[in-house]
């Protein structure tokens, strides 16, 4: 099998969190429903989330973390001692990291509409008794900011201290900064941009057709069955493409074959490239832990986020806000190029906000973020300690 | 992009001398901020929003720590990501004759700014002509401490040169003062001849002004 990218994560630093566990919080109620972007409301929306480090008296410690596309609220330490593996972004949340925390108290919740422990469109509908699954209500990044902005207050939290994501993270960072103004100080947007691109729509496009076209689809209600297992995969081995870039798919593959140093010439051999090999790994072990569904909203909300929506402009989008920015961009990342920063950037500026820019050299493209934490912790520690 | 390394006392010259010129509470870009120690003052000081250019990260991370903003841009490629008429005055000092085109720079950073605030060295300074009339080699003095091989500077120009060039582009010396022995003076008797440097408060000429 060869090794994944993404069990690469600089795990240098050695101080971690420890075990955690994850918790789970009711929020809203029949008065105070959770009101969806399109007019939609639930009444009931339970948050798997973990925390780490300590809220400190006055309050004003804590930095909440929005996970990207297909992560969860794992997002440091581990959960018993023989875990395999630690959080999805454990080099970036630690003591001595730069959410630090033994300053900070760290915050990550899984996305509205996702499938690891807050409601989804897997989730049991409390008044048909039967799961959502296409009936859960159209979902776009701000009903997901509304969710993460209701946990926050439930945790007796009015303002944190900053808000930090990657990618569709870095997206929720933005919608928040706009519709939250006064529950931030410190915005850190990475590997993002103010809005989808039609490359990245392109691309989701292709996945959901994928998902779709799987007979095992069953217009979403397949949970007594397989599911659509072999769209879902197809569905990540697109993405994943996506968030590589040619340098690093080259130098970790190249035209190297499996399991042969020569050509098989054999049709019915599905892997003779080591490319091929990693790709169906991807795909086979994101079935395990990914629900259709959920990828097939999730992948929505990406595609209609677009923050200057309803304004003018970009920088008319960002009158309000109050916190301070910082945007970093990756120079091998095409999914979200740095060109869709820097617009991000021009119209903070317009705006007369605070925000400082860079374009971090990287070779693991989309994903640097996840990988590359050195350069990472080096700018972000500093400019915290400062928000 | 590094700023030209003047001994510390000009250093603390030319950032007042700028500073004297900057309103208070006034918005402010400073093109190529280094490590931000100027950004930092104007901040302090004179309650000014400042915000720094700079293309090496490690400078981009010493603003960071200090605070303040700071967009990583190569100042070879332009101002093409600040949007016009953003700032009140625009910095650039000991930067412009290392930049590969400085007449676009000059330009940009009036868009981007209602006044620029530029300091150049003088290649017109007598040590200079002196050091090439009599040995026949690039100059090194003491505002120009480097062999030519390892220079960070790409153009050389006099006062002469940039009085010009301001003309052709357009662009109105508002003030200019000659910087001569470690002292800014208001006008100075052969000033292309004796000074080591130069300091120039720019506007757009009023044709190029927005209505």
């Amino acid at each position: 099998m060869p090794s994944n990218p993404h069990d690469e994560r600089d795990n240098a630093v050695p101080a971690s969190v420890g075990i955690v566990e994850t918790r789970f919080a009711r929020l809203f109620s029949d008065d105070h429903p959770l009101q969806f972007q399109i007019g939609a409301e639930l009444a009931s929306v339970t948050v798997a989330y973990e925390t780490y480090g300590t809220l400190n008296a006055n309050k004003n410690n804590a930095v909440y973390v929005c996970h990207a596309l297909t992560g969860d609220a794992h997002a440091a330490g581990l959960h018993s001692a023989d875990d395999e593996k630690p959080g999805w972004w454990d080099g970036f949340i630690g003591p001595g990291k730069a959410l630090d925390t033994n300053e900070y108290f760290v915050i990550c919740g899984n996305v509205l509409g996702g499938c690891q422990g807050t409601t989804g469109p897997g989730s049991v509908d409390a008044i048909s008794g039967k799961r959502f699954c296409l009936d859960f209500p159209f979902l776009t990044v701000s009903d997901i900011v509304s969710v993460h902005s209701e946990l926050v207050r439930h945790l007796g939290i009015k303002q944190l201290l900053a808000v930090v994501g990657g990618s569709l993270g870095g997206m929720q960072v933005l919608d928040w900064s706009v519709r939250f103004p006064d529950q931030l100080r410190a915005c850190v947007v990475l590997a993002s941009a103010p809005k989808l691109a039609a490359q990245g729509i392109a691309f989701n496009a292709v996945g959901r057709r994928a998902i779709y076209g799987d007979a095992g689809f069953l217009k979403g209600q397949y949970y007594d069955s397989e599911g659509p297992r072999y769209g879902l995969a197809l569905a990540r081995m697109v993405a994943h493409i996506t968030y590589l870039s040619e340098d690093s798919i080259e130098l970790k593959f190249g035209r190297r074959l499996q399991d042969s140093d020569r050509f098989a010439y054999d049709m019915q051999k599905e892997t003779e490239f080591q490319i091929e090999s990693y790709l169906h790994y991807q795909g086979k072990r994101f079935v395990q832990r990914f629900d259709a569904n959920s990828y097939v909203y999730l992948t929505r909300a990406m595609d209609y986020f677009d923050l200057s929506e309803g304004y003018e402009s970009l920088a008319e989008a960002v009158k309000n806000v109050q916190a301070r920015f910082l945007v970093a961009s990756y120079d091998t990342d095409w999914l979200f190029p740095t060109s869709q920063s820097k617009e991000l950037v021009s119209a903070l500026l317009q705006a007369g906000k605070h925000v400082s820019f860079t374009e971090l050299h990287c070779p693991f493209g989309h994903d640097s973020f996840l990988i590359d934490l050195g350069p990472l912790n080096e700018m972000v520690g500093p400019f915290l300690e400062q928000a | 992009m590094a700023r030209y390394q003047l001994p510390d006392p000009s250093v603390q010259l030319v950032d007042e001398l700028i500073m004297r010129h900057i309103d208070r509470e006034s918005s402010v870009i400073d093109l190529g901020c280094g490590d931000g120690r100027l950004m930092h003052r104007l901040h302090q000081e004179m309650g000014c929003h400042v915000v720094g250019i700079d293309f090496e990260q490690k400078n981009v991370n010493s603003v960071i720590q200090r605070g303040l903003p700071v967009v990583a841009a190569d100042l070879n490629k332009g101002l093409a990501d600040i949007p016009s008429d953003t700032f009140d005055f625009a910095v650039l000092s000991q930067t412009l004759q290392q930049v590969q085109n400085p007449r676009q720079l000059l330009m940009e950073m009036l868009r981007v700014a209602n006044r620029g605030l530029v300091v150049v060295p003088n290649f017109g300074h007598w040590r200079v002509r002196l050091e090439v009339l009599r040995k026949g080699r690039t100059p090194i003095t003491q505002a120009l401490p480097y062999e030519w091989h390892e220079s960070p500077n790409l153009h050389f120009m006099s006062m002469f040169d940039f009085r010009e060039l301001m003309e052709s582009i357009g662009l109105q010396i508002v003030k200019e003062r000659p910087i001569i022995r470690g002292r800014s003076v208001d006008k100075a008797w052969a000033a292309n001849l004796r000074a080591d440097s130069a300091f120039y408060l720019l506007e757009r000429s009023p044709a190029q002004k927005p209505a």
